[in-house]
């Protein structure tokens, strides 16, 4: 207790349980004022419960929390901020249709002398100083949406400085940066740091992790299993801890072999602005990745693949067969599934349950002549494809979506297209924000339906996930398919280059883990 | 959840077995939840009424109250399907005027050209000598162009709401305001009267009864037991997923407001036939007492929940505060001024249920 500097803040015991699942178990946590903390673990370890927990978002079922020797207790996430606890979130919390001062001071406007009303001018000065101080050249009456993804997230940050922050919490802030903007964020918290605030910083790039942070703490199902300072880890070592076993294979071991017939057969497919003369074809059995940047059009083309946009010229054949009309159930009915990037809004109901999500594609595969569901059968393959992807759920004919951690929503959207027998599965970035041991199980069942004659088109930003799992890869380039790599030409700098239209992909986060992820003016 | 009813902070990790524990919610959560909430609300006007009024429990107004209760419920039936889908139907009232009318055009014994000669329709649908399906059998053929017009009418409103993509409120006023003066115009504002006596049918108690009865059970088999049902909850719930997911969206949207318009004109034949006349004005007021029957019934503005037990738990809870507010002798704003404070709770309610959920 007397160690010289007093801590900043104290986690002692901290316990939340949701739906009867106890999600955190006692987490004791003392973070020492300028430390930077990694925070790592698994979706569903527990992380954004704890610190949803210091930004007031939760209240903890037991035990106490103490900023700078004081019991803190927030009771919602203004109490957090007065106390100078911000968040960073991963969602960006932006208003894209108002300017960048709007948006800094938008709980908070500086007034003019007379009351009641605001001065923008105020506004634009102290917005100057705040947006100098984060290196983000910009002028003030800027909108958001004319800003990149990185300048949106250097805003975010912004935003959290305007007050005095004592602990602030990064909760996944690179995903959408450049290897530009992510170095600026990093020379960003030291500069805080040496301002006495502390820093929680989670992520799964655990490189960041290890080059950043000055303490590490890792979870697992909801404990605390690790600490200790950053000399004491390497990235091995924290995979380990965090999944607890030996994860030397994140990509299980492929046993499909494609076959000969063409399942899938794209020809010619555009659609102005967006993707051009696109061409492929997908055998039975057969896994084809599709890579590129943001922007390149790999989700649009899924998109009319699976007839939820329309297109101006070409042909989807499925099985030899045109489907002309865009119409996503005409897909479905011949043997099409879809597992979408944007899983909240598009790939679940959340409120529903898990089985009433699994069950949804397949209704009319289990009504009766009357138009009535076969709930009692329903509701047993729905739990059987559940199994099937080791879904984690205390109850799944109640639980709500919204509850699971991101790895099992994902998987309860794969269980959905399992249940329709796909004999195409379109997956479109189906491991994003989902943990190692929820992607090797991805993996597998991937594995398992090229085994069972499923064509498979997968898209991802991640290569060496591609690399892994696939037989094919085509590389995307401004809505056009701009090379094709058999598994035996697989090459990281070959299909980077590709992706980046031959320019060569240099890059100085050295081998780019997930080029995909951004370039800026690559919007097509 | 009956080991501990305050539930309060008690830490929800632990050792016991928890394999078969469900969510624990809070006792009062469940019961604003459950259908056993209205009929509670009911039980207590009925209470708070019956020593400020005659004859609340009289068998005679008892059969008032019922025969209030039928016709509400089917229009409250329509409107549920809509509100489900995550829309909302404000031209019931109109559909039901408009439907009356030309019901009652079509069968009327006898119709005086003073009254209607400046019909556009007199010498085409009715004249001196009446209706021209005639007043027998004519009559069963009259309410099947009933509920024909209601669907017509109510495809027309989703049409426009699946496939233009307008907002349904937009929709269906305006929709309210195109068949209120069609309907005013083809009568000149007068009751169509003289029904024939076939149409009295319909004011059987019994027969008006087993209508709402039957229609409710097939509403409530179709809305819990059938694919269509389960289409129509996931696109109340979230259409995009819906989409994806292979639910034919827009044509479960049109079908529910078809169904909205058919159940209304059934409405609208009960309260012909009670009221003897086709009138252009019928169901004027009603339309806040459809709606917020729904919503005390637990059927949500936001669309994708509601049963159609609620909602008929919603009506019989607002058919009886009308009855008993009338039989005490309050003025008609104060009546006014006492359902428009209902339906506020209720939307009140409805909302911070919503907002709970999505917080979980």
């Amino acid at each position: 207790m007397t160690t010289d500097p007093a801590p900043r803040l104290v986690f002692e015991g901290v316990a939340k349980g949701f739906f009867g699942v106890p999600v955190l178990r006692g987490i004791d946590i003392t973070i020492a004022p300028g430390e930077v903390v990694g925070l790592v673990g698994e979706n569903g370890a527990g992380k954004s419960t704890l610190m949803n927990i210091l930004g007031g978002v939760l209240a903890p079922d037991a035990g106490t929390m103490r900023l700078d020797g004081v019991p803190y207790a927030p009771n919602n996430p203004i109490d957090a901020g007065r106390a100078g606890v911000v968040f960073v979130h991963q969602e960006l919390n932006l208003f894209p249709n108002l300017s960048i001062q709007d948006n800094l001071f938008i709980t908070d406007f500086p007034k003019a002398a007379v009351p009641t009303f605001i001065s923008p001018g105020k506004a634009r000065r102290r917005a100057r100083d705040l947006l100098a101080r984060i290196g983000l050249d910009r002028d003030p009456r800027t909108t958001v949406d004319l800003l990149s993804p990185g300048e949106r997230q250097q805003l975010e940050i912004a935003k959290s400085l305007s007050g005095e922050p004592r602990v602030v919490i990064f909760d996944e802030p690179t995903t959408s940066l450049t290897a530009r903007e992510t170095k600026r964020l990093f020379a960003l918290i030291r500069e805080l740091t040496q301002e006495g605030a502390s820093v929680i910083y989670i992520s799964h790039i655990l490189a960041d992790v290890l080059d950043l942070c000055d303490q590490i703490v890792v979870l697992r199902d909801g404990s605390l299993v690790d600490a200790g300072p950053r000399q004491s880890f390497s990235i091995s070592t924290m995979i380990s801890r965090m999944v607890g076993r030996d994860l030397d294979r994140l990509y299980p071991e492929r046993h499909a072999q494609p076959t000969e017939e063409v399942v899938l057969d794209v020809r010619g497919l555009s659609e102005p602005g967006t993707i051009q003369d696109v061409t492929f074809q997908v055998r039975a059995g057969e896994v084809v990745g599709v890579f590129g940047l943001m922007g390149a059009g790999r989700s649009e083309m899924a998109r009319i693949v699976f007839g939820l946009d329309r297109h101006k010229s070409g042909q989807v054949l499925v099985k030899g067969v045109e489907r002309p009309k865009a119409d996503p159930r005409s897909r479905i009915n011949a043997g099409m599934g879809f597992v979408t990037e944007d899983r909240r809004n598009e790939g679940l109901l959340m409120d529903s349950s898990v089985t009433s999500n699994i069950g949804l594609a397949v209704l009319p595969r289990f009504a009766t002549a009357l138009g009535l569901v076969r709930t009692a059968a329903l509701r047993v393959a729905a739990l059987d494809s559940s199994k099937k992807l080791n879904l984690k759920s205390s109850r799944p004919d109640r639980q709500p979506v919204r509850s699971l951690s991101g790895g099992n929503q994902q998987k309860a959207v794969i269980a959905k297209w399992l249940l329709t027998k796909p004999e195409i599965l379109i997956l479109d970035e189906p491991t994003r924000g989902i943990d190692v041991g929820a992607k090797h199980e991805v993996y597998t069942v991937i594995d398992e339906l090229a085994r069972m004659r499923t064509a498979v088109l997968m898209i991802s930003s991640e290569l060496p996930e591609l690399m892994n799992t696939c037989d094919r890869i085509l590389v995307m380039r401004r809505g056009e398919v701009e090379g094709e790599f058999a598994a035996s030409e697989f090459d990281e700098t070959m299909i980077l280059a590709a992706a980046f239209g031959q320019s060569g992909a240099a890059s100085d986060r050295g081998p780019a883990v997930s080029a995909g992820a951004s370039v800026p003016g690559e919007v097509a | 959840m009956d080991t501990d009813s305050p539930p309060t902070q008690k830490p929800a990790l632990d050792t016991k077995p928890r394999s078969a524990t469900e969510a624990p919610r809070p006792l009062w959560r469940r019961f604003l939840d459950s259908d056993l909430f209205v009929l509670g609300l009911t039980m207590v006007v009925v209470v708070v009424v019956v020593p400020f009024t005659h004859g609340f429990l009289s068998p005679g107004n008892l059969l008032n109250v019922a025969s209030n209760f039928w016709p509400l419920l089917l229009v409250v039936i329509g409107q549920t399907f809509v509100l489900i889908a995550g829309g909302i139907d404000l031209s019931q009232t109109a559909i039901m005027a408009f439907t009356s009318v030309f019901g009652a055009m079509l069968v009327a014994t006898s119709a005086s050209p003073a009254l209607y000669a400046k019909s556009p329709f007199w010498g085409i649908f009715f004249n001196e000598t009446g209706g021209i399906l005639g007043s027998g059998i004519g009559v069963g053929a009259a309410w099947l162009v009933m509920l024909g017009l209601g669907a017509l009418v109510g495809a027309l409103n989703g049409m426009f709401v699946a496939r233009v993509g307008m907002p349904p409120f937009m929709v269906t006023l305006t929709t309210t305001l195109f068949i209120t003066a069609f309907t005013v115009w083809s009568t000149k504002s007068e009751n169509i009267l003289n029904l024939p006596p076939a149409y009295d049918w319909l004011a059987t108690d019994w027969v008006a009864a087993c209508i709402a009865v039957v229609i409710a059970v097939l509403a409530h088999v179709i809305l819990s037991r059938s694919v269509y049902g389960q289409w129509l909850y996931s696109t109340g719930i979230n259409a995009r997923t819906a989409q994806v997911s292979g639910v034919p969206v827009r044509r479960v949207i049109v079908i529910a407001y078809l169904l909205s318009g058919m159940f209304t004109a059934m409405g609208a034949a009960l309260y012909t036939a009670r009221l003897g006349a086709g009138r252009p004005t019928l169901g004027a007021n009603l339309l806040m007492d459809v709606i917020g029957a729904a919503v005390i019934g637990g059927v949500s503005l936001m669309g994708g929940r509601g049963r159609i037990t609620g909602a008929a738990l919603g009506v019989l809870f607002f058919v009886v505060l009308t009855n008993a507010l009338n039989l005490m002798g309050l003025e008609f704003y104060t009546i006014m001024w006492i359902k428009g404070l209902v339906i506020l709770i209720a939307v009140a309610v409805d909302t911070l249920r919503t907002r709970m959920e999505s917080r979980a």
